[in-house]
């Protein structure tokens, strides 16, 4: 380890671990969170929905990053799960007269129970065929929302789904209900911050790193594995709650398989494991795909271009460049690859 | 002398690879027993077999008299059986003192209490300790993965203490560790052996410091069971010298 720089003193250096820059983290969900509130006033209704859109699909992607980014459990569903979100919100609204907020909650804990069912198969099947076992799982969710006309509407899916009204307060213009979405999302995302900062989370991580070790340190693998699994589709089916009087009409396309895998380039493109990932990562899938737009027919081949170039460049992703950045910048040892001084033990 | 492990005719086959066969042996209360044999010759896959790493074709293991056979890992060590493993394993990612709280923190309260409690499970301060005692403490806060081979082996070792368990099963906690730091560890080993009355086996090749480390010392030759006694006992044996210490 010779050619290890220096770690003067015998000060203990600032541990670059993902629960020591979760204080960032928190500044940062709270100023984002407070500028997002007033960003769209001049946007017009496209921009303001576009903005919305973005924060619905970092949603689905916090709940992946925490299940495939911290746990390490490669899901290909988590669109799936968007759609049982957004299909129950969409029935419950409509046809059941329910209000929002139940019809969220229940669709939150409705994912949950399909994900802790779904997940039992990872405790037997490791790796890429967990990854079969939610492909199989996303082509069936797709089929019933295309196939069960009684109940989904087929293709032709579920219209005039109503906006939320919130103590009486009815948040039906775009600029309203987008400040709904900015604080259900600062909700949730303060509440994985709160997750991932507890011991859960370091299990959950322990879980990605090396089962066989935190089995003997007396964590329960099933467990964490399920919750891992369930709290991250959940959080698939909280965006699909919302997505779903976002648009107000909704189809199977955006649940297909397809979409799932854009979520988990998110995931990757984002920054796996970073809990600021997701904002970005579904920066670059939701909003820049609108800006390319203006390229015609270019702008899948633009887009896909960049992403790859991207993760050439940086296979952590945005947020791992930033940190990289930020460690140069700080010209401290610190970051991915901490050099510590040989000790003189 | 009271017993707290008690191994009955265990046995571990892979097909037709007989790796353990019929092996017994007794973990005396607040003993350092020694395991030393060969390589290849089953030490490690009785270690598993025992902690329920992998489940033994026949015989039993009991823990204080209870039959503790097949338990998953993470049952025996909620029973106060704690391990390392031959190869390290550290988390890489985690900080030294996160490193250690992950070690202790599910013998704290429950599932849910560890969601809404404190983040560190109220173990910071055992940490800390367990840190002053193995000499981390400049490195408390480093990445894990970035410390030296020999530091990794330390924290790897503190790890399986965190719980505050009666009985530790090392396996190699000396291989690749340089001298210094190996007679420190083997005086933290005795020490905590002293005071927290902990009982320990441990598997190592390092003659001296078996030796010098076990109060008896059961050797193994090709899955079964050669010799046990004390260090001397064990060195005058000519069947140990004629398989393994001869060589």
């Amino acid at each position: 380890m010779s050619d290890i720089p220096s770690f003067t003193g015998n000060v203990p250096s600032p541990a670059r671990s993902f629960w020591r820059r979760t204080d960032g983290v928190l500044i940062t969900l709270l100023v984002a969170a407070v500028l997002l509130w007033f960003v769209p006033a001049g946007m017009g209704r496209y921009g303001t929905y576009v903005l919305s859109l973005w924060l619905v699909t970092a949603i689905a992607v916090m709940g992946l990053n925490l299940t495939l980014g911290l746990a390490g459990l490669k899901s290909l569903a988590q669109a799936a799960f968007m759609g049982i979100g957004a299909y129950a919100t969409a029935l419950l609204t409509t046809k059941g007269g329910m209000g929002w907020l139940p019809a969220f909650a229940i669709s939150g804990l409705l994912t949950f129970a399909v994900g802790l069912v779904l997940g039992f198969p990872a405790l037997r099947v490791k790796a890429h065929y967990l990854a079969f076992v939610t492909l199989a799982f996303s082509t069936l969710i797709w089929l019933v929302l295309r196939n069960e006309q009684w109940l989904t509407g087929g293709v032709f899916g579920l219209s005039n789904i109503p906006r939320p009204t919130l103590f009486g307060m009815k948040l039906d213009g775009h600029l309203a209900f987008h400040r709904f979405v900015v604080v259900v999302t600062l909700i949730l995302a303060l509440a994985l911050w709160w997750l991932i900062r507890s011991p859960w989370g370091r299990a959950f991580l322990a879980l990605r790193e090396n089962p066989v070790r935190a089995a003997s340190l007396g964590i329960n693998i099933r467990n964490y594995t399920l919750l891992a699994f369930a709290i991250g589709s959940a959080y698939a089916g909280f965006a699909g709650a919302l997505y779903a009087p976002l648009v107000e009409f909704i189809d199977p396309s955006p649940f297909a398989l397809s979409a799932s895998f854009f979520l988990l380039l998110m995931v990757v493109a984002g920054g796996s494991g970073y809990q600021l990932g997701p904002f970005i990562g579904a920066l670059l899938g939701v909003v820049l795909p609108e800006y390319l737009r203006v390229t015609g027919g270019l702008y899948l081949i633009l887009f896909a271009a960049i992403v790859v170039a991207l993760l050439i460049a940086c296979p952590q992703g945005i947020m791992g460049l930033l940190e990289r950045g930020w460690t140069a910048i700080r010209r401290r040892p610190a970051g991915r690859n901490l050099p510590v001084k040989e000790s003189a033990l | 002398m009271k017993t707290v492990l008690q191994v009955e005719g265990l046995a571990k086959h892979f097909g037709g690879i007989r790796a353990v066969e019929d092996v017994s042996f007794e973990v005396h209360e607040g003993e350092i027993l020694g395991i030393i044999g060969p390589n290849g010759c089953g030490k490690s896959t009785l270690f598993n077999c025992i902690l329920g790493q992998l489940t033994p074709t026949s015989g039993r293991v009991r823990l204080d008299g209870q039959d503790v056979t097949g338990l998953t890992p993470e049952e025996m060590n909620k029973r106060g059986v704690s391990r390392t493993f031959q190869l390290l394993q550290v988390f890489p990612e985690l900080s030294v003192r996160e490193n250690l709280i992950l070690a202790g923190q599910e013998h704290r309260g429950t599932m849910l209490s560890r969601l809404f409690g404190p983040r560190d499970a109220g173990l910071t301060a055992e940490a800390d300790r367990m840190i002053g005692f193995f000499r981390l403490g400049h490195l408390a806060d480093a990445r894990a993965g970035g410390l030296s081979y020999g530091q990794q082996k330390l924290l790897d070792a503190a790890m399986a203490f965190m719980a505050g368990p009666r009985l530790v099963l090392l396996d190699e906690p000396a291989g690749g560790v340089n001298l210094t730091m190996l007679g420190d560890l083997k005086e933290r080993l005795k020490v905590m052996n002293a005071e927290a009355g902990s009982t320990f086996v441990v598997i190592e090749h390092n003659m001296d410091f078996v030796m010098s480390l076990c109060t008896r010392v059961v050797v193994m030759a090709e899955g079964k069971v050669l010799a046990v006694g004390t260090p001397d006992e064990v060195r005058a044996n000519p069947a140990v010298i004629e398989a393994y210490l001869g060589h």
